[in-house]
């Protein structure tokens, strides 16, 4: 039961970061009907701004807002480069953008910085822990767990309160039909994009402070565990993603935790099944979410 | 009000409307009839922005706006009820309502929302439900009260009364004559030919994409070939 609970914190704290990207690969998708292959890439370029600041000699509180601010920045960017001038193009051009977009700055880093991982320190608390009875919980895990919630709160009140965030939801209900109510899509969509790139910049910083590191290739890993965690829960689906999210979360710590010792390293081979035998039992993921035309 | 001149739609290489021309005046209840397939809806969305036209030109109060995307043209005051209703299935009737007054200034909201409860009683009733519970008379109901919301100058309707029980089919045009009779201008696609000639002031009639004919009710009802040929009913 200890080690249950145990497995249950752990697994919200990692489960909480794949939640946060997991939302903004939804957010995306809902507007544009793209599955953006380039969501890791904001935590690549925000671990370069971290390394910078970091060796510059700021603190870890001053490097905080900027990773959000630069990965806010790079979103809107990519969108601005890339993504509007294949805005309309069918599912398959988008996926290809998207993946041409995570090629492109992983080169730009390794050309003009080095194919090396760059490390900074971490925060000095990262690896503190506090007893709560029988259990053992990270000082790091509980701030995670409650910044999420927070934004995860803050996020809905976004969406359900203000006239943005009804555009946001209505466009990515019938963006045709948005359009003739006034809903201007450059708005929603560079809208769509912002919040995005502020979700993965929490997600960011939690990710770099945990890793302490970054690389040109340093996107793949949170871009997948995004994609992924967004598919599970229903691609569309906003309280989806979040579950997706934390399940993908729990099943990987779950896992490593009961797996034999002989076969542990195989965890992330084993939740792939666990996704594949999900995806043939409900193609559609944990939550359905009815098809509608995008832009 | 609205000046259509040689407009010209393609779907590809098909022509889906050819050379259309059309004038809608103030205050006036225009109808736009004709066979599956005449253009109805094309002409409609290419004027509200939706599909660009390959030719010909659009005019509103003296301005072209030819090719202006939706947004901008519902801020000119031109508002569209699509085909099908095409309300928002994931919001509230009360988010349908607000997302449709997006463009007026957020102090005229709360009164509009109101006024639109008292004119639709059915749907405050419903403030709070999800638009997908909606009967197929609701919703067109909802469709038409967020389209009001913009206060539109030119409200274009398309099918109202498509898929609707005949009593409904009544509601819809009952609605449709109070509005003209607040001096709306109107331009409505409408397969019920018969109704909507009773209703509107002058009507065009569409085949293969072209504009036919044109008068009051009562010349196209006198003209029987054209008539039976062209509207079938």
């Amino acid at each position: 039961m200890t080690e249950l609970l145990q497995n249950l914190i752990d697994g919200l704290g990692r489960g909480s970061i794949y939640a946060l990207l997991a939302l903004g690969v939804a957010v995306i998708f809902g507007v544009m009907h793209l599955l953006n292959f380039a969501h890791g890439e904001l935590i690549t370029v925000s671990g370069y701004a971290s390394f910078w600041a970091l060796g510059a000699g700021w603190s870890w509180y001053l490097t905080v807002p900027l990773i959000v601010a630069v990965s806010v920045l790079t979103s809107l960017v990519i969108e601005r480069v890339a993504f509007s001038r294949v805005r309309g193009a069918d599912d398959f051009t988008l996926l290809l953008t998207s993946f041409g977009v995570h090629f492109v700055v992983s080169a730009i880093f390794l050309l003009y910085v080095s194919a090396s991982v760059k490390t900074f320190a971490r925060p000095a608390w990262v690896t503190n822990t506090y007893a709560v009875g029988p259990l053992r919980i990270e000082v790091f895990d509980t701030v995670v767990i409650v910044v999420t919630v927070t934004t995860l709160a803050a996020t809905t009140l976004l969406l359900q309160r203000t006239t943005f965030g009804l555009s946001l939801r209505a466009a990515a209900a019938d963006f045709d039909t948005a359009r003739l109510m006034g809903v201007r899509s450059n708005s929603v969509i560079r809208g769509a994009f912002a919040l995005s790139g502020a979700l993965a910049g929490i997600a960011s910083v939690f990710w770099l402070m945990r890793s302490g590191s970054t690389s040109p290739t340093a996107g793949i890993d949170p871009m997948l565990k995004g994609v992924l965690a967004a598919l599970i829960g229903g691609l569309g689906s906003l309280r989806g993603a979040v579950l997706g999210g934390f399940t993908l979360g729990l099943a990987e710590v779950i896992l490593r935790s009961r797996l034999p010792d002989s076969v542990a390293s195989l965890t992330e081979g084993v939740v792939f099944i666990l996704i594949a035998l999900l995806f043939i039992f409900r193609p559609q993921g944990l939550i359905s979410v009815p098809h509608a035309e995008r832009v | 009000m609205l000046e259509v001149s040689g407009l010209t739609t393609k779907y590809g290489e098909i022509s889906a409307l050819r050379e259309a021309s059309l004038h809608v005046g103030s205050g006036e209840v225009i109808g736009l009839i004709g066979p599956n397939g005449a253009g109805k809806t094309t002409l409609l969305n290419t004027v509200a922005g939706l599909l660009a036209p390959s030719g010909g030109t659009i005019e509103f109060d003296g301005e072209d706006i030819t090719g202006h995307s939706p947004e901008r043209l519902l801020r000119s005051g031109l508002a569209l009820v699509p085909e099908h209703r095409r309300i928002f299935v994931n919001l509230t009737v009360e988010e349908n309502l607000r997302i449709g007054g997006v463009t007026v200034p957020p102090s005229d909201r709360p009164g509009l929302l109101e006024e639109m409860g008292e004119r639709f009683p059915v749907l405050r009733d419903k403030w709070t439900t999800s638009a997908g519970y909606l009967s197929g008379g609701e919703a067109q109901q909802l469709a038409i009260a967020r389209a009001l919301m913009s206060r539109p100058r030119l409200l274009m309707m398309d099918e109202p009364s498509l898929g609707l029980a005949p009593l409904l089919v009544d509601v819809v045009f009952e609605l449709i004559d109070s509005l003209r009779s607040q001096g709306r201008t109107l331009l409505v696609v409408e397969q019920n030919a018969t109704k909507m000639l009773d209703l509107a002031d002058r009507a065009y009639v569409l085949r293969s994409g072209e504009v036919v004919a044109e008068g009051t009710g009562t010349e196209l009802r006198d003209n029987e070939d054209l008539f039976d040929t062209f509207v079938g009913n």
